[in-house]
């Protein structure tokens, strides 16, 4: 037998074959410490600097749209007078003179547009407008896809292959054409609804953003309906829930504890990247000019407003382009950090 | 010892550098084999037997590099070799079959075609020729109706007939060296049989070396010559089948061997399993791998590789355990 | 094959159905004919019109008789530009979005495969960054906000390029960019995703093995699977280049058809409305047909039931 010339090195004495103890041995081995999926998931997505930016500027623009224009100082809808097309910062004749006076005016950060309205707040509330129809229309995306996805999935069978060449059928629809439509054909019916009693709250909300809501609802919620009905069909046929089944585990439990926790990771970041594609179209639709009604601003319709003075007040056209994007960039970078950090399938 | 390798490894470290840190796949591994032998290379998942056999080809995968030892086959100095000399040996002095034929050949091409490829080139063949080479390598893997089959997308063959494409492409240009890195792991247990049976029929036409990477013994006791078992990027015991199946020297082989199912075996014996799970190599332990899951741990096993044993012949290994005795006579520290 | 082809045009036939019965009604649901504008013509010219163009008959009947019409390829006269036909209108309209909407694909699909394959080559280096920001960038602008910066910057500012018409080559160049952007973005997208995914497929790895070249891997064993998700994109990508257009068109002043279709939904010009959403309608779910086909063609493995 030869010796390895490196024990050379090494002074032996006899405890040194002694056995060694359970405990010494485990102390060799260092486990990575086991964590429930949320919390995996979510200290990943905190890992994630671009997502946890993209939330702080989504929570930043929800503050300027719902809770800054309750103490801004100027409305929206009002005219001031002779203070059209003010650049940023700049003050009409008659709050010079009261400036002059030693009284305190609040500028107009953005200036005012054309019609002499404080272009700040219109922009606040532009962007809240297109949050709500973002956020709303997603929300009515999701309880429709989703109920008809998992009835399809559930039921499976003739049900399921009637209901899905329906879903084939919407899905080949040239959406934005028939979006272009309804919209339009719409607005009549709405504002006729609106003027009998019972229904007056349409006019509070506006009924054109009432009839964007219900095209967005009519049809796009077949992809949401696709994805979690193929979701559940994977999931049914899992092994891991056919384990479940033949544990004896019932039906309920199988339900919230597999189905639900594996589907709601991809329903969360679906429907995250589906909000920006929301205000996407409404942007699209209000600068055709098919969008909210004057003299309710979304950022789509000041853009468009603004396109024809884009030689003089360019700024006018750029702020709320600068907003749409900025929205729209947030929401679909979250929802790529939600996605590398819930979806199960992905982890590493 | 002066007889001549065609391959012969030798104290070959390599790294994979991940962001999470350095995971030191293989720490001083040293392999041989000559012309025409069967090298089993036996180990759990992660234990660096696939790793070894790819460096020898090159295709060890981003972000590992090779970054001690050396590494010589067919005269070639491997480690040295750029990649455009390493692409005229692959597929053609050495060539490799995979764990999974399902995955292993293009879905969007013909079985032809991806045949035919290989052998147009690093052959002058044309064309014609080289479909006929095709079809005659198709005959020659046990494989019906060659011609219909050239003309057939993978997804249009089971698993085993596709496990026989591969080898037909690796056995194309007659390589020296055959890798088969656990060519019938995905495979039903009655092909497996005869998918090994093939490979033995093809050596002895054919005359090549093979290394046979597995984690079934039952493999490599029917065709192997010699044996190394790995545990965590290195080879804990090296010898002919013979010397690893009736004497084992390491605590992680006679462990192996214990769990293989007998067919002889008393009826209330029961399989004995290894506990435990291997060592994470991003921060391997300062003693031997093995130690938290031996029971013969020893306290200087928790702190010092073992140096290496020899026994009569070329079978070594690595566990202080065969030290002990030398210990006991007082051979150290004098 | 035949079965699946069946299969494919017959949902499309109904498809075609659902959108043109679709538009019908929902048309004849908006308040206010086509003539109700026009304060000149006294209630008895009026009746007089609708009498020649059949808006007297009850709805069914006039559906079916659109339906029956259209059938024959007879789409009617357009009931705003007197004298001239739908089909006319598409005819000399549609070339020109045509062209501007035929560019933008191939600017897309050429530019947004090609940049998507470089940044999975060069994983996690500078050029993958680049392309990982544009193509964030890419999807995050609406199209009409990137006309309107091209407008300003290259139009009104520096005045390079010429702002209205399609009359030069030159002309051709903010909206082919306009268009084509968000495409280029979600392609490059697409293929990096694809391409990364295929490069660590293991038939990479045996075609690595055999010994071929970095770029045989690459273009004979990669492109050809990573392109797949591509094609199927092709179809929703025509869907987006045409609805694109409306805006684009609108603002470059391109006297195309999507300037066309929203001047007749303003205009209440029904006849023409139905005709453009049709044509439109056949023309994306034709060619997801075709897309359909391609596909199985690249991939032998889908088979076509």
């Amino acid at each position: 037998m030869t010796k390895n010339p490196l024990s050379a090195h090494i002074r032996l004495n006899p405890e040194d074959f002694a056995p060694a103890s359970d405990a010494q041995k485990a102390s060799q081995v260092v486990m990575r410490e086991s964590v429930s999926f949320w919390k995996d998931g979510f200290r990943r997505l905190m890992r994630n600097k671009v997502a946890v930016v993209s939330a702080i500027v989504i929570i930043l623009i929800m503050i300027f749209a719902f809770i800054v224009p309750l103490f801004y100082p100027y409305k929206y809808e009002v005219q001031y007078k002779n203070a059209n097309n003010l650049k940023p910062f700049t003050y009409s004749a008659e709050e010079q003179a009261r400036i002059d006076a030693g009284e305190k005016v609040f500028p107009h950060v953005f200036g005012t547009d054309k019609m002499g309205r404080d272009y700040a707040i219109r922009v606040m509330v532009g962007t809240r407008i297109s949050l709500l129809v973002g956020i709303v229309a997603t929300a009515i995306i999701l309880v429709i896809g989703s109920l008809y996805g998992s009835i399809a999935a559930f039921f499976g069978g003739w049900v399921d292959i009637i209901m899905m060449r329906i879903v084939d059928i919407i899905y080949t629809i040239p959406d934005i054409l028939l979006i272009v439509l309804l919209s339009f054909a719409l607005k009549a019916p709405l504002n006729n609804l609106a003027a009998t009693p019972g229904f007056t709250w349409i006019n509070k909300v506006g009924p054109n953003l009432i009839s964007i809501f219900i095209v967005f609802a009519l049809l796009y919620w077949v992809g949401m309906a696709r994805m979690v009905r193929s979701q559940i069909l994977t999931l049914k046929e899992s092994e891991y829930v056919t384990a479940a089944r033949a544990l004896g585990v019932g039906r309920g439990k199988i339900i919230k504890k597999h189905l639900l926790t594996n589907c709601i990771g991809t329903l969360i970041v679906t429907t995250t990247l589906q909000i920006p594609s929301s205000i996407f179209t409404e942007s699209f639709l209000s600068f055709l000019g098919m969008g909210v009604a004057v003299p309710l601003p979304s950022l789509g319709s000041l853009a468009s407003d603004a396109i024809n003075g884009i030689g003089t007040n360019p700024h006018l056209l750029f702020i709320p382009a600068i907003v749409i994007c900025l929205v729209i960039l947030s929401f679909n970078l979250l929802g790529d950090g939600l996605r590398d950090a819930f979806d199960p399938k992905l982890k590493d | 010892m002066d007889e001549k390798y065609l391959v012969d490894i030798q104290h070959e470290r390599l790294s994979f550098f991940t962001p999470a840190g350095e995971v030191k796949a293989l720490s001083d591994v040293s392999i041989h084999l000559k012309e025409g032998e069967v090298l089993g290379i036996v180990g759990e998942s992660g234990s660096g037997k696939s790793v070894t056999a790819y460096s020898l080809m090159g295709l060890t995968a981003y972000p590992g590099r090779i970054i001690g030892g050396t590494l010589q086959f067919n005269d070639h100095q491997v480690e040295t070799m750029t990649e455009k000399e390493m692409r005229k040996i692959r597929g053609n002095e050495v060539s490799i079959i995979f764990q999974d034929p399902m995955t292993s050949l293009n879905p969007v091409y013909t079985v032809g075609n991806q045949i035919v490829e290989v052998i147009r080139l690093h052959t002058g063949k044309t064309k014609a020729e080289a479909k006929a080479r095709a079809k005659e390598l198709l005959e020659l893997v046990g494989i019906n109706e060659p011609e219909k089959r050239l003309k057939q997308y993978p997804h249009e063959l089971s698993g085993g007939m596709r496990q026989r494409v591969m080898i037909a492409i690796a056995l194309a240009c007659e390589p020296k060296l055959l890798i088969a890195d656990e060519p019938t792991t995905a495979l039903d247990v009655t092909i497996q049989a005869q998918i090994l049976e093939l490979m033995m029929e093809l050596k002895e036409k054919l005359g090549m070396a093979i290394i046979m990477i597995t984690h079934d013994l039952g493999v490599v006791a029917s065709i192997c010559d010699n044996i190394a078992v790995m545990y965590a990027g290195k080879i804990v015991e090296y010898g002919t089948t013979d010397q690893i199946f009736y004497e084992p020297k390491h605590m992680y082989t006679k462990g192996l061997i214990r769990s293989i199912p007998h067919i002889d075996a008393k009826e209330h014996e029961r399989l004995i399993p290894i506990e435990g799970s291997p060592v994470d190599l991003l921060n391997p332990p300062p003693g031997c791998p093995f130690a938290p899951r031996c029971e013969a741990c020893m306290q200087i096993c928790l702190r010092e590789m073992p140096p290496v044993t020899q026994f009569e012949g070329n079978h070594i290994t690595q566990c202080w355990l065969n030290q002990k005795e030398e210990f006991e006579k007082g051979e150290y520290n004098e | 094959m035949v079965k699946y082809l069946v299969k494919r045009i017959v949902l499309a036939i109904v498809t075609i159905w659902a959108v043109a019965t679709l538009t019908f009604f929902l048309m004849n649901a908006v308040p206010g004919g086509p003539f109700l504008s026009e304060k000149a013509i006294s209630p008895q010219a009026t009746a007089a019109l609708e009498a020649k163009y059949g808006l007297d008959k009850p709805l069914i009947q006039q559906y079916f008789t659109y339906i029956g019409d259209a059938l024959h390829g007879d789409f009617g006269d357009s009931l705003k530009q007197r004298g001239r036909t739908v089909a006319d209108i598409i005819g000399m309209k549609f070339p020109v979005s045509a062209k501007v909407g035929g560019i933008s694909v191939l600017v897309a699909l050429i530019i947004g495969s090609l940049l998507g394959c470089i940044a999975a080559i060069n994983r996690g280096k500078v050029m993958d960054s680049i392309v990982s920001v544009v193509s964030t960038l890419g999807i995050a602008v609406p199209s009409f906000v990137l006309c309107t910066f091209l407008l300003f910057i290259f139009g009104v500012k520096l005045k390079w390029l010429p702002t209205m018409g399609l009359s030069t080559p030159a002309h051709y160049i903010m909206p082919v960019i306009a268009l084509a952007f968000y495409p280029t973005a979600y392609i490059m997208r697409l293929m990096r995703s694809s391409m990364l995914d295929v490069l660590g497929q293991d038939y990479m790895r045996t075609a690595k093995a055999k010994g071929l070249s970095g770029k045989a891997q690459l273009f004979k064993h990669a492109l050809r699977n990573a392109i797949l998700p591509v094609v199927t994109y092709v179809g929703p990508m025509l869907a987006y280049t045409i609805t694109g257009s409306f805006v684009v068109e609108k603002i470059f002043v391109i006297p195309g058809l999507g300037g066309e279709f929203i001047g007749a939904i303003q205009g209440r010009d029904y006849t023409l409305i139905m005709g453009t959403t049709i044509f439109l309608a056949v023309l994306i779910i034709v060619m997801n047909v075709i897309v359909d086909i391609v596909y199985k063609i690249i991939d032998p493995r889908i088979n076509l039931k």
